[in-house]
């Protein structure tokens, strides 16, 4: 009698069966069991229980831990303390906070008696500063920026090649009315999430914009970050355009550069063109406001290059000068001869400049949308980690205490408290959870030395070695760290060894 | 003839887990699919009396509900033979009195059941002030005389907010809330973001809310996105009828007609004493039926959790 699987299982395609409880679900490719802990990831069962640590694979960047390896087998990694690292994610929150943090773990790392103190923020200061690489106008400094009608943020200070906004922040969290506060929650949760979220700048563009993605301005989707300024382009390329053609101007919003007028060309001989340019003149060659910003040409509104031009100066233009124009990423671009009455005729690009405009292309970088979570941990939050709050932010600022959100380094900004801001994307996947205050509820995690830790009234006998997580019944699952971030736990380990 | 081979899951034993929460004032025990908070009033000899017993209930709780799922998956109808199990009379009873112009298996009432269960149990052991046993957002509770309870009501289960608090005393002839919605955990046939019934007991309250939150729905709208239950769950009682799973924007008007179906069904059942109060929610709108405590205690105030 052949024992014999049964064939509708296997034959099921993408289901697979869990066999953790009575219940037996199947599960579809992509869905959860009925529990919410264990789902069908590319078709294998895995936990997708909410308590995250951190494995340290230098080679397994970001994969989960199939379920094969079961909660059991893992679990027995936690004795080699110094390869593991416990997040905050899922950890939760002990507000109010006078009671110690969920978990203050210990470990030895390098020789050196490490603690980490593991909590979930809840932090109602909070928002995201979103740089979107773009050079095209998405609204005016200070525009609003909305969600479904809801005031969300506002466009901030332009960085070079990129737009920057500003959004959340507790004016729209607690400040406006509760509709506000959701969407403004919502839309702060989504980005640090990952998930592309759609936003209106009042007068301006409307953008979709997902951490670690292009954006996408009036539904295009944005390619690439500009090279530099139309100046900058002029002072990169002059050489390779010299001899090939005789004048060339690179149209920018911000400022657009003349070949001829620039210092870079003057330095290479480049003759005058008698070529006149709308705008208001900077230094030679260099122009401000040739047009009004836009979606166009080098993030101005034109669509025609020559409507930034005047006729050209008949005392100094000859017919047959050759003119390339072109935008700061090269998406634009067009070459002009003048006739005998000198204006300019298109012609298409000769092959002697095809290399110029692909270069200028080939330097620009992948446009993106980056996200950076930014929230002030100066609150009642540090109670949870000593009874003596001001000495955590200290030993933050005195850098004796590592901070980490999901075991992503957080950077501290200097001044009072512990504001810090953290590259959403080298976190953990949906790290980030919310209360209805509204609020968002981030994972922080301070790693110091032991001793540094009963100096600065840390809640010592609230210490538990890394190994007694396996005797606790809470869930949780092991990812890996990505390899291109510091080791949480080596950081101060190192540190602490060279002092 | 060829022989099935299964691998046998893990028994309740094994798999079951139980830990206090909030410095010993609460239970979380946890088995599978099922988490349930519970919280219980007394002299602390009888809290952890209680804890006993609830904990000895639980363990195998769900191999007896598993031992009969395929009867519990079936519509509820005159010919089906009684379910053997505790839990599953619960549901079945919860239903049945709902069955005859609806659509709905014991499974609409199984969150409660299985609430209500627990908390007699802890209540057969020992006398207690207050208890409660909240089985994912379904909560059964106990109150001695004078004792009472203040409930906080959420507007979407996936991002609880509170809406509004209503207190429920011993004179109240309420101890079951239930919420659903097509946002919750289980599947709806309706566009509610949430329904809360309040009721005599918590598999009638699971069940009416299940029912009430299918009823408010905007049956061919264009904005409603609904997939056969069958798809996302192979098991689902719900077979092949179609589950909610987004809905765009609605007009007031269309909130208005669509929570007025609801409104009319939760009537009837108001009527008939299956519910004592309930209240729909839509895209910010909201419609409160039934008076008592729902009605009177609803308090318009956010509650601050924040650092």
């Amino acid at each position: 009698m052949p024992d014999k699987v049964p064939k509708t299982e296997k034959s099921e395609v993408g289901k697979i069966r869990c066999d953790a409880c009575p219940v037996l679900c199947y599960i579809r490719e992509g869905q959860d069991g009925a529990c919410d802990r264990y789902a069908n990831h590319a078709g294998s069962l895995v936990r997708v229980d909410p308590h995250v640590l951190l494995s340290r694979a230098l080679e397994k960047d970001g994969a989960i831990v199939p379920f094969a390896a079961r909660a059991d087998d893992w679990d027995g990694n936690l004795v080699t303390a110094a390869d593991t690292f416990v997040t905050a994610i899922g950890a939760g929150t002990t507000y109010p906070d006078y009671k110690p943090a969920p978990f203050i773990i210990s470990s030895a790392v390098e020789g050196v008696d490490m603690v980490t103190v593991v909590t979930e923020g809840i932090f109602s200061y909070c928002g995201v500063k979103v740089k979107i690489d773009t050079d095209r106008h998405l609204g005016h400094e200070c525009a609003t920026v909305k969600v479904r009608g809801e005031p969300v943020g506002h466009v901030t200070t332009a960085e070079y090649g990129s737009q920057m906004l500003s959004l959340g922040g507790v004016s729209h969290l607690t400040g406006g009315s509760k509709k506000e506060g959701r969407v403004t929650c919502e839309t702060l949760l989504d980005l640090c999430n990952g998930k592309p979220v759609e936003l209106t700048i009042d007068g301006g563009a409307s953008i979709g914009v997902e951490a670690g993605k292009a954006p996408i301005v009036n539904s295009v989707r944005e390619e690439r970050m500009r090279v530099g300024c139309g100046s900058a382009t002029i002072g990169m390329f002059a050489k390779q355009w010299r001899g090939k053609v005789d004048e060339v101007v690179v149209v920018d919003d911000h400022i657009t550069g003349v070949l001829s007028e620039h210092q870079a060309g003057k330095m290479l001989g480049i003759r005058e063109t008698g070529i006149q340019i709308k705008g208001r003149r900077s230094t030679p060659g260099r122009y401000f406001q040739v047009a009004s910003p836009g979606t166009g040409w080098g993030g101005t509104n034109i669509s025609d290059p020559l409507s930034i031009l005047t006729p050209f100066d008949s005392k100094r233009a000859w017919p047959g000068l050759s003119l390339l124009m072109i935008s700061t990423t090269g998406e634009h671009h067009a070459y002009f001869e003048l006739d005998d009455q000198l204006r300019p005729v298109e012609h298409q690009l000769p092959e002697r400049l095809t290399d110029s405009v692909a270069r200028i292309a080939e330097n620009c970088e992948p446009a993106l949308s980056t996200v950076m979570f930014m929230a002030g941990a100066g609150g009642s939050l540090r109670a949870g980690v000593t009874e003596n709050p001001v000495r955590l932010t200290r030993a933050v600022k005195d850098a004796l205490t590592y901070v980490t959100c999901g075991g992503a380094p957080a950077y501290i900004w200097p001044g009072g408290g512990i504001t810090l801001m953290v590259d959403v994307t080298e976190m953990p996947a949906n790290a980030f959870g919310s209360v209805p205050t509204p609020a968002l509820v981030a994972p922080i995690e301070f790693t110091l030395r032991l001793s540094d830790y009963a100096a600065l009234g840390g809640h010592m006998d609230h210490v538990r070695p890394l190994s007694a997580l396996r005797s606790d019944s809470l869930p949780r699952r092991a990812l890996w760290h990505k390899g291109t971030l510091p080791w949480p736990l080596a950081v101060r380990a190192r540190a602490n060894k060279s002092t | 003839m060829t022989m099935v081979l299964e691998r046998r899951p893990p028994s309740a034993a094994t798999r079951m887990h139980a830990r206090l929460l909030a410095g010993g004032r609460r239970l979380h025990l946890q088995d599978g699919p099922i988490d349930l908070i519970i919280e219980a009033d007394g002299p602390e000899a009888d809290r952890r009396a209680a804890f006993a017993a609830a904990e000895r209930r639980f363990s195998g709780l769900l191999d007896e509900l598993c031992a009969e799922i395929s009867l519990l998956r079936q519509p509820v109808g005159a010919s089906e033979p009684n379910p053997r199990g505790a839990v599953a009379r619960r549901m079945t009873e919860a239903c049945r009195k709902l069955a005859a112009d609806r659509f709905i298996t014991p499974m609409a009432a199984v969150a409660g059941a299985v609430a209500e269960e627990v908390l007699a149990a802890m209540l057969a052991e020992v006398a207690l002030e207050r208890a409660f046993v909240n089985n994912g957002g379904d909560i059964a509770f106990h109150l001695a005389p004078d004792a009472a309870y203040k409930i906080g009501m959420i507007d979407r289960p996936d991002q609880p907010a509170l809406f509004g608090q209503l207190r429920i005393g011993y004179n109240d002839p309420v101890r079951g809330v239930a919420t659903s919605g097509w946002r919750g955990r289980s599947f709806s046939l309706g566009i509610a973001d949430a329904v809360t019934v309040l009721a005599r007991n918590a598999a009638g309250a699971d069940a009416t809310a299940t029912l009430i939150a299918n009823e408010v729905d905007l049956p061919g709208h264009g904005a409603i996105a609904r997939v056969p239950a069958r798809e996302l769950n192979p098991d689902s009682d719900l077979q092949g009828r179609l589950v909610t799973r987004a809905v765009g924007p609605l007009s007031p008007g269309e909130i208005r007609v669509a929570l007025g179906h609801g409104a009319q069904y939760a009537e009837q059942l108001l009527h008939t004493g299956l519910i004592v109060a309930a209240a729909l929610h839509l895209q910010g709108k909201t419609r409160l039926v039934g008076a008592g405590p729902l009605s009177v205690g609803v308090e318009e105030k956010p509650v601050h959790v924040s650092c």
